[in-house]
């Protein structure tokens, strides 16, 4: 398995593309550091860019990339190694590069500018939010022989999540307004990993009470250090089950 | 050696398996052929563990080899159409099967030598010709000494020098008590390299004979003539 990563990464390190998102990364995270003095400030602009823009080349750069292995693939389909160890080596292999152009990106300027608390929730959950799409990638690569079906797929499913989720969960606020929905909240924003790490930030920022009712209910429980393990833990479950059901359609397909 | 059970499989509406039952020894070269889509390459990618068949077995050595990926160190397999990593150089390819394959066995580097193919080792896999890349897949399927060989189609896009090196090749491996499968078109070579053939058709095999037996049978000399003569045959009866 750590194999099949090894040389997953080193193909991956041939082409610039992953050079180029490491150079951009820094890039906006040193602008958004040296133009504003308070670093919370540019902490909440670098939130945007790490809830859309990381999900977004996390879907796109695994689910390119896994189609061009294709033929590595097909190759070590027929060696003596089992589909479960190169599916996951693959996968190994794509989450290191993308983690480590992250850290470096995003990450080095960050441990210049704002070495605190609030800077590490960032990382952690703009880390865990680049390894729960890469899972999410993998699926619909696996699941898509068509490369258009698989690239369309996975830009969909970044959609709904980055946009269409929320709207969902506005228009089932709105019209259920008359009815306590704090928990019912907790629950919808558990369905969504951008929503989690979101949260995760917020909730170290300070602004919840900006949020009203629903804000202080947030900050009740997320806020409390059970919160930061339930997030985590759901954050890992987006990480694992995405993964998870690609092993099992991958052991049955077709190469 | 090998053994297959009733295997079925249907790509969508498309029934490419129906129900092959068969058995391959070692020590001897059988062929596999057939028309376009009859399942040949299908048959063998399921024996390999590429396609997933819908119904059926595949036993290696007696074992099912459904959940268990061993027997594959075992197998060396030339695909029809080799593809391979594009920015990987031959050597790098070479450098990292063997890495992955942690093959204890020695080594059988006689046709990557014979192809000269270590003249090559910085080009890379993208540049290479069509011929080329087949060579670099049979030096590959060679490579590990394995005891079965699959080869799909080829000799198809060799030039004639590298195509009898690998017939001599075949028949070496024959005599060293190894089973070698192989599809091809092409009648001659089937005659030169197989003891046996193998008939797909629509998915089923409609016969798997000795080949002396075949040319006795129909009192024809020339394979081709002989399988063109079972054919009319079956479709006059």
């Amino acid at each position: 398995m750590l194999k099949i990563a090894k040389y997953v990464v080193y193909d991956i390190l041939r082409s610039k593309v992953l050079l180029a998102y490491t150079l951009f990364l820094l890039l906006v995270s040193l602008a958004l550091f040296s133009l504003e003095t308070d670093g919370a400030k540019s902490v909440v602009s670098l939130l945007s860019i790490v809830l859309i823009i990381v999900p977004l080349i996390s879907v796109v750069f695994t689910t390119t990339y896994f189609y061009n292995a294709y033929e590595f693939i097909e190759l070590l389909v027929a060696q003596p190694l089992g589909r479960n160890t190169i599916l996951l080596g693959e996968f190994l292999g794509v989450a290191f590069s993308m983690m480590a152009a992250f850290l470096i990106g995003v990450g080095v300027p960050m441990l210049v500018y704002s070495p605190n608390a609030m800077g590490g929730v960032l990382l952690l959950s703009g880390g865990g939010l680049t390894l729960s799409f890469i899972s999410i990638a993998f699926f619909s690569s696996v699941a898509m022989r068509d490369k258009a079906k698989g690239i369309g797929m996975s830009l969909l499913l970044w959609f709904y999540f980055a946009v269409i989720y929320d709207a969902i969960v506005l228009g089932i606020l709105f019209s259920f307004s008359d009815y306590p929905l704090e928990k019912a909240v907790i629950a919808l924003a558990s369905l969504n990993p951008i929503d989690m790490a979101r949260i995760m930030v917020l909730m170290k920022l300070d602004i919840s009470a900006l949020m009203g009712f629903t804000g202080a209910v947030y900050k009740q429980f997320f806020g409390s250090s059970f919160g930061l393990v339930y997030t985590l833990g759901i954050m890992l479950v987006w990480i694992i089950l995405p993964l998870a059901v690609s092993v099992r359609i991958f052991k049955k397909k077709n190469l | 050696m090998i053994r297959t059970e009733n295997l079925e499989k249907h790509f969508g509406k498309l029934h490419v398996l129906r129900g092959v039952n068969t058995s391959f020894a070692g020590g001897e070269v059988v062929s596999v052929i057939g028309p376009n889509g009859s399942g040949k390459t299908t048959l063998i990618k399921s024996i390999l563990g590429m396609v997933v068949p819908d119904k059926g077995k595949v036993y290696f050595d007696g074992l099912d080899v459904a959940n268990d990926f061993s027997y594959r160190h075992h197998i060396g397999y030339m695909p029809q159409i080799g593809r391979y990593p594009e920015n990987m150089k031959i050597g790098q390819l070479f450098a990292m099967m063997r890495d992955l394959r942690k093959s204890s066995t020695a080594l059988d580097e006689e046709l990557m030598h014979e192809f000269q193919l270590p003249a090559m080792f910085d080009k890379p896999m993208r540049t290479l010709s069509g011929g080329t890349t087949q060579k670099v897949s049979a030096a590959l399927a060679f490579l590990f000494n394995p005891k079965v060989l699959i080869l799909d189609e080829p000799t198809a896009g060799l030039d004639p020098v590298a195509s009898e090196t690998l017939k001599a090749k075949v028949l070496k491996a024959k005599r060293d008590g190894k089973l070698v499968i192989v599809t091809s078109h092409i009648m001659s070579e089937v005659e030169e390299m197989a003891d046996k053939i193998m008939y797909l058709f629509e998915g089923k095999i409609n016969f798997y004979k000795i080949i002396a037996d075949l040319k006795a049978e129909t009192g024809e000399e020339k394979l081709g003539k002989a399988i063109a003569k079972i054919m009319t045959e079956q479709a006059h009866a």
